[in-house]
């Protein structure tokens, strides 16, 4: 019970923990390009980074390139520490388990 | 039963980190066809040499401006170089285009993007201290440093996309600094590297991951 208290409820989601392994290893992320590698929809992606941008765990980066808006996402160090706890915790239910 | 899911989570978040990160549809086969035109290049170029005759009485770029091309080495071997290059490269867009298309990935992404920028800052500045090269007539440096420079630019770019890259990069920067040791044997290192070593490694990554 304790292994699994330890996961983090903000990743309780494969869209969430998505865009969260998306970020972890790229320095940044548009929106498109985390909506075809996610396959999801405009809203759900949207709701999802909101949730996680609310946990302070991801930045949302607003810029105009040639007048189109482009919005950038990033992860915060909190969401990187947070993302790896939440991982070492998975790996270590499942090994216990096996 | 939450184990199943877990490990899910687990094989998703790793499929993600390699699918946002590296440009998986670079073709195998392109490498194996790549190598072949560099061999017969190799071959191209070693019955040029043989029919060789210098004029010294220029430096290197007059001579390669003002010789009448049957009588002009250098311009030949670099038509027969360019040629290898341009198929080579031609091929490479092909086969990756129809793998991409398989793979549902498309062909310019970031991932792609990022591939070539980083091949190509690696690969031109590479290119540019060869004409240096030239220019001072280190004729023997020429292919030495192309591999050399050749195999930084895939190690640099190979983090972008699949592994096999990094070790053919590894094998032709070896082959370029064995080179160094024996020059007047460029070509024999040149069509070895450029040649064999992407015919060994396209094929690797062939088996590896283009039969699914």
């Amino acid at each position: 019970m304790s292994l699994i208290s330890k996961l983090n409820k903000a990743f309780d989601h494969r869209i969430r923990l998505g865009i969260m392994s998306i970020l972890v290893v790229n320095d940044h992320a548009d929106f498109k390009s985390l909506k075809e590698l996610l396959d999801v929809t405009d809203g759900n992606l949207a709701s999802h980074s909101k949730a996680l941008e609310k946990e302070n765990f991801i930045r949302v980066e607003k810029t105009f390139i040639n007048r189109k808006p482009n919005t950038k996402y990033i992860a915060t160090d909190e969401g990187k520490n947070a993302f790896q706890e939440h991982i070492t915790a998975l790996e270590k239910i499942i090994s216990k388990n096996d | 039963m939450d184990n199943q899911k877990y490990l899910q989570d687990i094989q998703e978040i790793r499929d993600l980190m390699s699918k946002s990160t590296r440009f998986i549809s670079l073709s195998g086969m392109s490498g194996v066809l790549a190598g072949t035109y560099a061999l017969l290049g190799g071959i191209a170029g070693y019955f040029i040499l043989q029919n060789a005759s210098y004029d010294r009485s220029y430096g290197t770029f007059e001579r390669l401006l003002r010789t009448p091309f049957e009588q002009n080495t250098s311009l030949q071997i670099l038509l027969v170089a360019g040629a290898v290059l341009g198929l080579s490269i031609v091929t490479a867009f092909i086969l990756t285009r129809s793998k991409a298309a398989r793979l549902k990935q498309r062909i310019w992404n970031a991932q792609s993007i990022r591939l070539i920028k980083n091949f190509i800052i690696h690969l031109s500045i590479g290119g540019l201290f060869t004409l240096t090269l030239f220019q001072y007539e280190l004729i023997g440096l020429v292919a030495p440093a192309m591999l050399v420079f050749y195999g930084l630019a895939c190690i640099q770019a190979a983090p972008y996309t699949l592994g096999t890259v990094k070790y053919l990069g590894i094998s032709c920067a070896i082959l370029g600094l064995i080179n160094t040791q024996f020059i007047g044997y460029g070509l024999y290192f040149w069509t070895a590297g450029f040649g064999l070593c992407h015919i060994i490694y396209g094929a690797v990554m062939h088996y590896k991951y283009d039969r699914s």
